[in-house]
């Protein structure tokens, strides 16, 4: 069962605030779709193995040939990696400080 | 030009054959786009520049008399969830309102090099997150057969766009069924195919592992010339297949006899509207008329498919959305004094209600403590789906479906109740926990008028069987198909 303290622990490590609103929505939701998902318990899965992605069953490479040689090659020029930052010193991104003193 | 009626080769072939020119053709749909898309709501963007530019190298090619390359002149929509490089990509997202790729998507580049017209980039739920276009940050999209009701999601507008003509073909995503749900309730093609086959770069990544790029078409050789020209090895893409790529037109129209279609009694349970159920037994009956043998089958962990992919769909989610943060692109709240609250404000005003649930749903799933009996579990419950698949696919060599458990429902009618949304999806996420490929082919119509989709999965890159099945569908049940994508091919003959 999730609490109100767990909705704000998670928000947290999220980096959502929420509104009061917005919270109480979300202990009720996250309350009914995990009551779904518990009944997943129902299967005994402890001699099966976990799968976290299916490209390996099913043809990309997983050798060392999946590998591109570690050289240089061009990568983004700077203007265009910076062009779409909300604030920049036309070198570096610009945020709040970081550092309370 | 009717522009409704036009496909992939009719297209082309007009061009070819100098029945009108690829600029003209750009020009007849936006005027359509104009007159009538802010009726459905199909375009978040119109890329006209490019599609300009595009046009005159395909005219250029014709004029010249060389040879043209498969999709020349053919104008298509972009799901807004892939980068174009220099045009407006928002992923459906206000906190991406603003966003200009720097550069383009493997899958659209490749479109483009066989001479495919990007017109614009199509409306879709946020982050490709639902299952009715709806959770869209700007507005929603409505289907084009019934202005009331949903077109399906995520890839709504994708599928809008082909529906309503304002698009010949059309690209979107599919993470767990967002092809395929909208295709059917558009009453056009959707594919997805296997996992690895066609290249994710340029994809705004929502669940790595479960995402997949596929075509929607007004016919299953539409569908599979897109796929053709997206299909292959990407370097850029480390989990895209070293496999070959067969030649899917040779597979369009090839007899069905002998094969072993199988149809699991899972997917036919509770739930399961009695039209769709009727249509798509129709379909059922047709392919064994075409000499298929019909072999019932049992898929016993399909039920397990909506918990498993709701966890591990929306961990991986919560991991690749942290990187909306208001640092390096994207749309950043003003008030935040320190940098975490300025993290907090950009996500809290940027990102709409069903993103912020999944992301806490994933970030609970994988918080300290509930790892083990969250992702884990679901994990292994993912090992037992495929497995299902893999002793099918020991004696079948397709397995019929219904795409959807009912025909497109009304706008408005489950936004209050996320689970009920999430049972949407429940015959199509199963192929992207296994990574198979699967097509809705549309299959009839309700009383209501309303199309149904049926849906044809195969073996891992066994797309061959699924286009061949799916063609021998679409033929049958073509008197029964909806007048927006009936017979484009007889219309386009005439």
């Amino acid at each position: 069962m999730v609490t109100e303290k767990d909705v704000s622990y998670v928000a947290d490590l999220a980096h959502l605030d929420l509104t009061e609103a917005e919270r109480a929505r979300m202990l009720k939701d996250l309350n009914s779709i995990l009551g779904y998902i518990d009944r997943l318990n129902e299967l005994d899965t402890s001699a099966v193995e976990p799968m976290a992605q299916v490209a390996s069953r099913y043809g990309a490479r997983q050798d060392a040939g999946a590998m591109r040689p570690d050289e240089p090659r061009p990568s983004l020029p700077h203007d265009e990696a910076m062009h779409n930052a909300p604030a920049s010193d036309g070198i570096f991104f610009k945020v709040p400080k970081v550092i309370e003193r | 030009m009717n522009l409704h009626l036009l496909t992939v080769d009719s297209t082309r072939t007009a061009v070819l054959e100098k029945q009108t020119t690829a600029t003209a053709l750009v020009d007849e749909f936006y005027q359509k786009i104009e007159a009538e898309d802010a009726a459905i709501g199909a375009y978040l963007t119109l890329c006209q520049e490019r599609a300009y530019l595009q046009a005159a190298y395909v005219d250029a090619l014709a004029d010249k008399g060389d040879a043209l390359p498969p999709l020349a002149g053919v104008p298509i929509a972009i799901k807004d969830v892939f980068t174009t490089k220099r045009v407006r990509t928002t992923a459906g997202s206000k906190i991406l309102g603003n966003f200009i790729a720097p550069y383009d998507a493997t899958a659209v580049q490749r479109l483009e090099g066989a001479g495919a017209i990007v017109l614009g980039k199509t409306n879709c739920d946020e982050f490709a997150m639902g299952s009715s276009n709806e959770n869209s940050g700007f507005h929603p999209v409505r289907n084009p057969h019934d202005h009331s009701r949903v077109p399906g999601g995520s890839s709504g507008g994708s599928a809008a766009a082909v529906a309503a003509g304002t698009a010949v073909a059309s690209i979107g995503s599919d993470t767990g069924g967002s092809i395929r749900q909208p295709a059917a309730f558009c009453g056009v093609v959707g594919l997805k195919p296997t996992y690895g086959r066609v290249s994710r770069y340029g994809l705004i990544a929502f669940a790595s592992s479960l995402d997949h790029v596929g075509p929607f078409g007004k016919t299953v050789k539409d569908v599979a010339l897109m796929l053709q020209c997206m299909a292959g090895r990407d370097p850029l893409d480390s989990t895209s297949a070293d496999v070959p790529v067969p030649n899917y037109l040779e597979h369009v129209g090839q007899p069905v006899t002998g094969m072993k279609i199988g149809v699991a009694q899972e997917y036919f349970g509770e739930g399961l509207d009695a039209e769709v159920r009727a249509a798509v037994e129709a379909g059922i009956q047709e392919l064994a008329k075409a000499g298929c043998e019909i072999v019932p089958i049992s898929l016993p962990h399909t039920e397990y498919a909506i918990p498993t992919y709701y966890v591990v769909a929306t961990a991986e989610a919560s991991s690749n959305l942290a990187r909306y943060d208001g640092v390096r692109y994207g749309v950043r709240a003003s008030d935040g004094q320190t940098l975490a609250e300025m993290y907090r404000r950009t996500r809290d005003a940027g990102l709409g209600t069903e993103v912020k649930r999944r992301i806490m749903l994933g970030t609970y799933a994988l918080s300290a403590g509930y790892y083990d009996a969250y992702y884990l579990k679901a994990q292994r419950v993912r090992s037992l789906l495929a497995r299902d698949f893999d002793n099918a696919f020991a004696t079948v060599d397709a397995i019929v479906t219904p795409t959807t458990p009912t025909a497109a429902f009304k706008l408005g009618e489950k936004v209050d109740d996320p689970l009920a949304m999430y049972l949407a999806d429940i015959y199509t996420v199963t192929a992207n926990l296994a990574g198979v490929p699967g097509i809705s082919v549309p299959c009839g119509k309700n009383k209501e008028g309303l199309p149904i989709g049926i849906q044809i999965l195969g073996k891992a890159f066994d797309e061959p069987s699924v286009l061949r099945v799916a063609h021998v569908v679409e033929h049958a049940m073509a008197a029964a198909a909806n007048p927006l994508s009936a017979s484009p091919e007889a219309g386009a003959q005439r």
